[in-house]
C-alpha cells in the first residue's frame, strides 16, 4: 500500500485546513521559483522521465504532450486550459482536489504554464461543481494577494494569470477540442482534428489542455524527483493515482494508491470489499463509464493499470470503478450509460447521433427480453460501425460498454430473451 | 427534454446593479475581442437570478457580448443547466440517474419526486413551488445516490432522506447539504484507511458544507 508519506493529495478528503497557509505546511508552493528556474527543457525533462500519462482517460505521455508546443514566437500567446469537466460516469476524483487540495492545481498551473510559455490558464469546470469552483477561486484570490500568480509570479519571473472558466451541464465538453469551442463561447462541438490544440488551440492559439489531476501532480513530481514517481507502480504505468470507487462496495471511497495495484486489493483495503464479499462479485467497470466491464473471473487478476487492462479488453480510462454484485441486472446497467450516451451525443456526426438512439433502444428491449436473439449481433456489428467513424471519441464510448456487455454476458441476453414471453420476432422488427 | 424558449415570455430583462456589475468584471477574464467567451457565465448569472432563462435575458446578455442573438440562443439551448421554462419557485430537484446511481438507490428517489412534486419531470408542483429532473452523473460517484438542488449536492441519500429535505424546504428551511450517512466528504465510510493523521481535529463540517452554511444561498441567493 502507497505510504501516507507518499501521497500527493494529503487533504484529499477535506479534513485539514485549504488555505494557503496550511497547503504550505503540507509541502505545496516549496521553492516553486527554484523549480521555475531550472528552465522549460528541464521541467519538460523530469515530466518525461517521470512517466506521468494523462489522467483525463487517454493516458497520453504529458511530457510528451508538452513538448509538442511551438517555441513562443511572441505574436501569437500560448495557453494552458485545464479540463476540470469532469463528467464521465462514476468519476469523481478531480472534485476532490479542486474543493480539498487546491493548491496542488494552481502550483501545478503555474509550472505547466511556464514550461510551454503560457502566460494564461484557464480551468473549465463543469457547470455543476459550484462550491468546487467557489472554493478553488478563493484559492486562486489567497494566489494572487500572496504574490504566486500575476506579474512574476512566486517570484519566479514569469508573469501567470490563472482564471476559473465553468460550463453548463454538457459532457461533451470534457472532450478537449469541444471544451476550447465553449470556452470561446460556442456550442460545445468537437473540432475536427488535426490541426491539434497544439498547433491551433483556444482562439486560434498554441494550447494544451490538461486533466486537472495531470497537471496538479507536477509540482510534487518536479520537487521528489521523477525517480521517486517512476518508482511507484509497474513500467510504462507509473506514479499515485487517484481512485474512485462506487456501486456495490461496502464503503465506497475517493483514494490516491499505487499505479498497478491489484483491483481485490483497492476494494478490500480501502472499500469494506465487495457487498456480501468477493464471491459476490458480478463484474467491474473499471475505468469510468468508457471502457468495458470485466467479469469477476477476470477482476479476481486484474491489475488498476493502463496496459493490463488495455491488454484485457477494457481500459484505465479515469480509473473510476463502477462495481457490481450479483443481484446487478448487468444487462440494465448498461442499458443505462447507452442512454447517457444518447443524451450527451452532440449530433455533429450522423453514426453517432443516429447509433446512440439505435443502441439505446434495442438494449431497451434487451432489458425486458422483448427481442430476438438474432439483434444481439445486429446490435454488435452498429457498434462496430460506429466506432472509429465518428470525429470524437464520444461515438467510441458509446459502443464500447455494449461490446464488452455482448462478450461477456451474451448468455444472460440470450436467456433475457429466451424467459420473455413479449419476446419479438426479427421479422417485426427489421 | 424541451429545448426551446417557453411560449410565455417576459416583456424585458435587466440584471440587478450588482449583477451587472459582476458581469463586466468576468468579461475581463478574456482578451479583448473575446468578450463572447464569457457568455455561459453571464447566462448562468442571469438564471440564478430570475430561476429560469428567458428569451429577453438571453438577447440583453448577448448584446451586451456584442454576440448576434442566435448565437446566445444556439448556447442558451445546447447546454442542459439552462432552464428555458420556469422551474419550482422554491427548488427544482436534480437526481442522478445514472449508472452508479442507480445502482445504490436512485430509482427509489425519482418516486419520491414523482409522488411528492409532480408525475413528469419538468412539471411544476400544484402549488407551483417545486419541479424535478433526472439528470445525468452529477460527479460525486462515491456519494451515491445523491441530488443537486441549487448550488448544493445533498448526498448518500435514501428516500426518506429526500422526503425530510423537501419537507424542510417546503417549510421555508434550507437544508444542510453534503452526506445523509455521516460522512465528512467522500472517506470510506468504514473509517479512514488513509491520512488519518490529523483528521481528529478537523471541524465539524466539510469546507463546501460550511460554505454553504455560512453563505445560506443554496437557492441561489447572492454570495455575499
Ligand atoms: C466524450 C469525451 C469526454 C471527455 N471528458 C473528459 C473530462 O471530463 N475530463 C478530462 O480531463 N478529460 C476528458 N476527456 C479527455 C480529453 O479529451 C483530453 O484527452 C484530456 O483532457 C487530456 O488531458 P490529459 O492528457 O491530462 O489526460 C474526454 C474525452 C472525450 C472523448
Ligand atoms: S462522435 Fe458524437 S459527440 Fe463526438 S462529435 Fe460526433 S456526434 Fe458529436
Ligand atoms: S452516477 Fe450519480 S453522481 Fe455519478
Amino acid at each position: 500500500m502507497l505510504a501516507d508519506q507518499d501521497r500527493v493529495f494529503t487533504n484529499l478528503y477535506g479534513m485539514q485546513d485549504i488555505g494557503l497557509a496550511a497547503a504550505r505546511s503540507r509541502g505545496h508552493w516549496d521553492r516553486t521559483a527554484d523549480l521555475i528556474a531550472r528552465g522549460r527543457e528541464w521541467i519538460v525533462d523530469e515530466v518525461k522521465a517521470s512517466g506521468l500519462r494523462g489522467r483525463g482517460g487517454a493516458g497520453f505521455p504529458c511530457g510528451l504532450k508538452w513538448s509538442f508546443m511551438p517555441e513562443a514566437t511572441g505574436d501569437r500567446p500560448h495557453y494552458l486550459v485545464v479540463n476540470a469537466d469532469e463528467s464521465e460516469p462514476g468519476t469523481c476524483k478531480d472534485r476532490e482536489i479542486m474543493r480539498h487540495d487546491p493548491h496542488t492545481l494552481i502550483e501545478g498551473c503555474l509550472i505547466a504554464g511556464f514550461a510551454m510559455g503560457a502566460e494564461t490558464g484557464y480551468i473549465y469546470i463543469r457547470g455543476e461543481y459550484i462550491r468546487e469552483r467557489e472554493l478553488l477561486q478563493t484559492a486562486i484570490g489567497e494566489a494572487y494577494a500572496a504574490g504566486l500568480l500575476g506579474a512574476d509570479a512566486a517570484g519566479s519571473g514569469w508573469r501567470f494569470d490563472l482564471y476559473c472558466h465553468h460550463g453548463a451541464g454538457a459532457y461533451i465538453c470534457g472532450e478537449e477540442t469541444a471544451l476550447l469551442e465553449s470556452l470561446e463561447g460556442k456550442k460545445g462541438m468537437p473540432r475536427m482534428k488535426p490541426p491539434f490544440p497544439a498547433g491551433a488551440g483556444l482562439y486560434g492559439c498554441p494550447t494544451t489542455v490538461n486533466n486537472v489531476e495531470t497537471i496538479a501532480v507536477v509540482p510534487t513530481i518536479l520537487r521528489r524527483g521523477a525517480d521517486w514517481f517512476s518508482g511507484i507502480g509497474r513500467p510504462n504505468n507509473t506514479g499515485t493515482k487517484v481512485y474512485a470507487i462506487s456501486g456495490h462496495v461496502n464503503a465506497p471511497c475517493v483514494v490516491e494508491e499505487s499505479m498497478s495495484i491489484p483491483m481485490r486489493e483497492l476494494i478490500d483495503r480501502h472499500c469494506g470489499g465487495v457487498r456480501g464479499g468477493w464471491e459476490n462479485l458480478k463484474a467491474v467497470i473499471p475505468g469510468g463509464a468508457s471502457v468495458p466491464l470485466l467479469p469477476k473471473s477476470i477482476c479476481d487478476d486484474a491489475i488498476m493499470d493502463f496496459d493490463w487492462l488495455m491488454q484485457n479488453k477494457s481500459g484505465l480510462g479515469t480509473a473510476a470503478l463502477i462495481v457490481m454484485d450479483q443481484s446487478t441486472d448487468v444487462i440494465r446497467a448498461i442499458w443505462r450509460l447507452s442512454k447517457f450516451y444518447k443524451h450527451e451525443s452532440c449530433g455533429q456526426c450522423t453514426p453517432c447521433r443516429e447509433g446512440t438512439g439505435w443502441m439505446m433502444r434495442v438494449m431497451e428491449r434487451l432489458v425486458t427480453g422483448d427481442a430476438d436473439p438474432a439483434e444481439i449481433d445486429m446490435l454488435l456489428d452498429v457498434t462496430k460501425q460506429v466506432e472509429g467513424h465518428t470525429i470524437c471519441a464520444l461515438g467510441d464510448a458509446a459502443a464500447w460498454p455494449i461490446q464488452g456487455l455482448i462478450r461477456h454476458f451474451r448468455d444472460e441476453i440470450e436467456d433475457r430473451i429466451a424467459a420473455s414471453p413479449a419476446r419479438t420476432p426479427l421479422a417485426a422488427v427489421a | 427534454m424541451n429545448r426551446r424558449f417557453a411560449t410565455e415570455q417576459p416583456e424585458s430583462f435587466a440584471f440587478t446593479d450588482a449583477n451587472a456589475e459582476w458581469a463586466r468584471t468576468q468579461i475581463r477574464n478574456y482578451p479583448p475581442g473575446r468578450q463572447a467567451s464569457a457568455v455561459i457565465p453571464l447566462l448562468w448569472r442571469a438564471q440564478e437570478q430570475e430561476g429560469w432563462l428567458s428569451r429577453p435575458a438571453v438577447e440583453t446578455v448577448a448584446a451586451m457580448l456584442d454576440m448576434p442573438a442566435i448565437r446566445a440562443y444556439e448556447v442558451a439551448t445546447f447546454y442542459f443547466m439552462f432552464h428555458l421554462h420556469p422551474v419550482g419557485s422554491i427548488a427544482h430537484i436534480q437526481i442522478c440517474g445514472t449508472t452508479s446511481c442507480m445502482l445504490c438507490g436512485a430509482e427509489d428517489l425519482v418516486a419520491v419526486c414523482h409522488d411528492r412534486i409532480a408525475s413528469a419531470p419538468h412539471q411544476l408542483s400544484v402549488c407551483g413551488k417545486f419541479s424535478w429532473e433526472e439528470v445525468e452523473c452529477l460527479g460525486a460517484c462515491a456519494n451515491a445516490p445523491m441530488v443537486q438542488i441549487g448550488k448544493d449536492y445533498f448526498e448518500d441519500l435514501t428516500a426518506d432522506h429526500l422526503t425530510e429535505i423537501i419537507d424542510r424546504l417546503a417549510g421555508g428551511k434550507i437544508p444542510r447539504p453534503g452526506s445523509r450517512s455521516g460522512r465528512y466528504s467522500s472517506e470510506p465510510a468504514t473509517g479512514l484507511t488513509t491520512l488519518a493523521a490529523g483528521a481528529g481535529e478537523r471541524p465539524a463540517e466539510s469546507p463546501a458544507v460550511r460554505r454553504a452554511l455560512e453563505c445560506g444561498d443554496t437557492l441561489f441567493g447572492m454570495p455575499q
